[in-house]
């Protein structure tokens, strides 16, 4: 064996130590995101668990009445999830076609100027914390509601869409643009090659080409929609009715957060755990609905 | 160098460590949640001058404070109600710490100036919807309320006599955001703490009352309850219940007891 060979041996062992000690360093940290999402779940579902056995699971979730604090309590949620459910249902309605073509303008027509003009905009929106949001939508949004429907008072299951809608941009434009970008020039210009004219590329080519990228930032908007409580609870009203469009309604999640600071513990704090799990596995069910769609499609 | 550091630094901690150590009395306090503010701050300033003291408060409601009074599982019972007849002769006796007054509150714009109590039960139960019932100009009217569980909404519906029966348009979670909301809408009705009123919005006389913190105190205005410190006649306090008592009822407490939102008694 030659010298310079036993050299490489022994710095190929050596490196390949290294890069042992520096995979495993990954992967505690990989486990730390795993221990949190670990560590919520059982948290969540232990504390979860006891109010939903006490009030019954069917009462629960179907009961339409919420009283927690009422001399005979009652504690039914489905106003909170239908809520939830229309509004996050009503901000992908709007929310979703903007942002989806304003990303593929911003992919594929607009101007170099342009495009890091609005792209630097959609940041910044991403970057307006949600309060600010929920403030706007307090003293602009709510008003004009009032004023323009000509309802008694604006503050409604349309004022939460709007807000959202605006809120879930950012993630729904960014995904989508990245997404659209990474799609190979080369069947954009072969399809234009075939005779395509630029629209046509776009929509028959970039953006099936760029699909799972597209689905991706839907669920993320989906997410962020259903998972916002601040800025809700500014402008819905708050008070536990079926939704309606003009009706004050309140949000699974501001249904923890606006009771839990005064909450007494027994049924009552133990019911806004169970909600809170309760948005928990709709998130879960919403991804993994998305997740198996994608994979789906890809198949197919 | 860095040893010198590290001894003072250690020499700070252990000083520190021994003042936490040092034992003093305490001082525990049980009852009514719509007290929490009160009591909070007065406790808070109590244990800043008095560090050697600690003052607890134990967040149950008036009924069950009143019982751990009675019990002497607490030293001071904290009551947002006046003493029932049975529980005086129980041998408890009451001394007000403060009032709390609730403004009823509309738009500046709002021509309805004077409801009677009985009026405005009707209008926050949903009886009467629109304000042309009350001599307004017609629009219906939009009820502006607190979360379940907050002290004011409490207090309200408990002196008007509509638990649980408020059709609530807005149930908001903070008394600057039923301001501000009753400030931006002309058919709007709320209640707030007295303390917190500003210019933007309009208060109503109630029974012909215009509320100030007089009113309150000297009763002709209705929209009001105590906060009662309860004690056990006869029983004396401890040295360091005495002297929290003392402090809290003396004309000092005042001004706490105005920021934290009620009227004070003395």
């Amino acid at each position: 064996m030659k010298r310079s060979d036993k050299k490489r041996n022994i710095r190929g062992r050596k490196n390949k130590r290294l890069e042992r000690a520096i995979h495993g360093v990954f992967l505690l940290l990989g486990l730390v995101t795993v221990g949190c999402v670990l560590l919520i779940s059982v948290y969540l579902i232990i504390s979860g668990i006891p109010a939903i056995r006490e009030i019954g699971l069917i009462d629960f979730l179907f009961g339409k009445t919420w009283a927690s604090t009422a001399e005979d309590p009652q504690f039914g949620i489905l106003p909170f999830i239908l809520t939830s459910v229309y509004g996050t249902a009503g901000a992908i309605l709007i929310g979703v076609p903007i942002g989806f073509f304003t990303a593929v303008y911003l992919a594929k027509v607009a101007p170099a100027r342009i495009k890091s003009v609005a792209s630097s905009a959609v940041s910044l929106l991403a970057g307006i914390p949600s309060v600010v949001y929920g403030l706007v939508g307090m003293l602009v949004l709510v008003p004009a509601i009032r004023n323009i429907f000509n309802v008694a008072d604006g503050a409604s299951l349309l004022a939460a869409i709007v807000v959202l809608s605006v809120m879930i941009l950012p993630s729904i434009i960014k995904v989508s643009l990245t997404a659209l970008e990474a799609v190979p020039k080369e069947y954009e210009e072969a399809s234009l090659a075939l005779g395509a004219t630029p629209v046509e590329t776009y929509f028959r080519v970039s953006v099936p080409a760029a699909r799972s990228g597209i689905a991706a930032s839907v669920v993320l908007g989906v997410g962020r929609a259903i998972g916002e409580a601040m800025a809700v609870m500014m402008v819905s009203g708050n008070v536990a009715n079926m939704p309606s469009l003009f009706q004050s309604v309140r949000f699974l999640t501001t249904a923890v957060a606006g009771e839990m600071s005064y909450a007494a513990e027994g049924l009552q704090r133990q019911a806004l755990f169970s909600i809170a799990l309760v948005l928990f596995l709709f998130i879960m069910l919403i991804n993994a609905a998305l997740n198996f769609l994608l994979k789906r499609k890809k198949e197919g | 160098m860095k040893k010198m550091l590290i001894i003072a630094v250690m020499a700070i901690l252990s000083l520190s460590l021994a003042t936490g150590c040092s034992k003093g009395g305490s001082v525990s306090t049980d009852g009514s949640t719509s007290m929490e503010k009160v009591i909070g701050s007065l406790a808070e300033a109590y244990m800043l001058a008095n560090d050697s003291v600690s003052v607890t408060y134990n967040p149950t409601g008036s009924g069950s404070g009143i019982t751990a009074v009675a019990e002497g599982r607490c030293d001071i019972g904290l009551s947002s109600r006046y003493l029932k007849a049975e529980e005086e002769a129980n041998g408890l006796t009451a001394t007000i710490l403060a009032y709390d007054g609730i403004a009823i509150i509309v738009h500046p714009d709002n021509p309805v100036a004077a409801l009677t109590l009985e009026q405005i039960a009707a209008v926050f139960t949903g009886e009467i919807t629109d304000w042309s019932e009350l001599g307004g100009e017609s629009g219906s009217i939009v009820l502006i309320g607190r979360e379940a569980g907050s002290g004011t909404r409490d207090g309200f519906e408990s002196i008007v006599g509509v638990e649980e029966q408020c059709a609530y348009r807005q149930e908001l979670t903070s008394t600057g955001d039923v301001i501000t909301t009753v400030a931006s809408n002309p058919n709007a009705i709320g209640y707030a703490s007295l303390a917190a009123i500003k210019d933007n919005v309009k208060m109503i006389s109630v029974d012909g009352v215009i509320p100030s913190e007089d009113a309150v105190k000297d009763g002709s205005y209705k929209v009001q309850r105590p906060f009662l410190l309860v004690t056990k006649a006869g029983s004396e306090l401890s040295a360091d219940a005495q002297a929290f008592f003392d402090y809290i009822t003396s004309p000092n407490a005042a001004e706490i007891i105005s920021a934290a939102g009620a009227v004070p008694a003395n």
